[in-house]
């Protein structure tokens, strides 16, 4: 095909002797890639329970709250990105997370919100008759029963921050993005490939362990 | 000078207007190259998500593509349809189809899916045929569904097209990744300001569209929510 005339033709998908004496290489791109998306979650985590739980109270805080984050999620992370680079700087954790993070508490706020919706009238009657205060019916009745619609949530963040965190990799970051942006740049297709099909398996494991987390820690949860 | 006063100079600046790295140039490159992979998209999502729904086979399947699509970052595959494919447009729409696809499907599949059987139940007993029924019952109250996959699709699709300046497209991306490469922030900030209403935009006016789509009747019947059968990003 003319439009390969300028890739070298001997370059083969995965050249396994590169692989073989660049594993702890990779080894520190996954590192950066988990840790990554460990912030990012557990940031988002942080932010969306309290978020969470108020928005479920209140439609005052609830509208503009789901609006803005979900304006907010519209919004590509490579502009995200390029915004905040000359405040946050390049090549900082900070520039990466704050959209990272953002995009997981929408997500997690959306589902711990339906989650509480979807607690029975029943159920929070029969706590309050049993005498349970507020904050013990919530932490005790209503957050366990909404855990697998946050779990699902959890989820879906995960998965969906380890392929986001690849584009960091044009601010300087990246994890296993910095061995899709040196496949790019040096048209040499192992560390391309490799970290792409890493990038999805990393996902699909942390999607598994979430899912066993989930079976688990919610023994109430587990008919469906 | 201030980053925001620079910003603004940016777009004050008529020469920013014109030619081809100007910003009308480069607002139809990018509206071009998403139109195009969201239409090849739906055409050969649409039918699939709608057969699956309207026969209900395949069910995990159709649901399961879209927690896939979440998982391949489109950064990768960018770079590699770049690599198979070379320079052009090509390999750009064919990464951007294959990421608008996921959503698609699994929203047509779970809007005829949640079509009331009792309806479809009333319709055959009316004397609806099969095609009858799928098209004039079915499928107008399933479009509000539908037009959420296309919707969430053509967000993710015009996202990822910013990268494409990363494999020498054009878009309003190519500002974004020049003001990286010159250190020029208005610029970088510029096209960040672009891509982020494009997206807006985007979302907004097919929301809007979605309204003038669905039938009256079911407006009435259903309280006008935004609603999405899968939460999905990819870039």
């Amino acid at each position: 095909m003319a439009a390969r005339v300028f890739l070298d033709a001997q370059d083969p998908w995965v050249n396994w002797d590169w692989l073989s004496t660049h594993i702890p290489y990779v080894w520190d791109a996954i590192q950066q890639h988990i840790l990554l998306a460990m912030i990012a979650l557990l940031g988002g985590l942080v932010i969306s329970l309290p978020l969470g739980v108020a928005a479920q109270r209140s439609p005052l805080i609830r509208l503009p709250v789901i609006g803005a984050l979900g304006a907010f999620y519209t919004i590509p992370s490579l502009a995200l990105f390029a915004i905040l680079v000359p405040f946050t700087g390049i090549a900082t954790n900070t520039t990466a997370e704050i959209p990272l993070v953002g995009y997981n508490a929408l997500i997690l706020i959306r589902n711990i919100v339906v989650g509480l919706d979807a607690v029975p009238r029943d159920v929070l009657d029969a706590a309050d008759g049993m005498g349970y205060r507020a904050t013990a019916r919530l932490l005790q009745i209503e957050l366990p029963l909404a855990m697998p619609a946050i779990f699902a949530g959890l989820r879906v963040a995960t998965v969906s921050t380890i392929g986001l965190i690849t584009i960091t990799a044009v601010i300087g970051l990246g994890g296993l993005g910095q061995l899709i942006n040196q496949g790019l740049q040096e048209s040499f297709h192992t560390p391309l490939v490799v970290a792409t099909f890493l990038s999805i398996a990393l996902a699909l494991v942390a999607d598994l362990l979430l899912a066993g987390g989930q079976w688990i820690s919610l023994p109430w949860a587990r008919h469906a | 000078m201030s980053i925001l006063a620079s910003v603004w100079a940016w777009f004050g600046d008529g020469a920013h207007w014109q030619g081809p790295d100007g910003v009308p140039t480069r607002l139809v490159e990018h509206v071009q190259l998403s139109a195009e992979a969201v239409v090849i998209g739906a055409v050969l999502a649409l039918p699939v998500g709608i057969a699956l729904g309207h026969y209900g086979r395949f069910g995990n399947l159709a649901i399961n593509i879209s927690n896939a699509g979440r998982a391949v970052p489109s950064f990768g595959i960018l770079v590699i349809a770049f690599q198979v494919f070379g320079l052009g447009d090509l390999p750009i729409i064919l990464a951007l189809t294959a990421l608008a696809i996921p959503p698609m499907v699994t929203n047509s599949y779970v809007a005829l899916r949640e079509v009331d059987p009792d309806v479809k139940d009333a319709a055959r007993g009316m004397g609806y045929r099969e095609l009858a029924q799928l098209l004039r019952v079915e499928l107008p109250l399933a479009v509000p569904l539908i037009m959420a996959g296309i919707r969430t699709s053509a967000v993710q699709v015009v996202a990822t097209a910013t990268l494409a300046a990363l494999i020498a497209g054009g878009g309003f991306g190519r500002y974004i990744i020049d003001g990286f490469a010159q250190l020029d922030y208005a610029k970088l900030i510029a096209g960040a300001l672009l891509v982020a209403m494009l997206a807006l935009v985007t979302e907004l006016g097919l929301s809007g569209l979605e309204r003038l789509l669905v039938p009256r009747g079911i407006r009435l019947l259903m309280a006008p929510k935004l609603r999405r059968a899968t939460t999905f990003k990819v870039a």
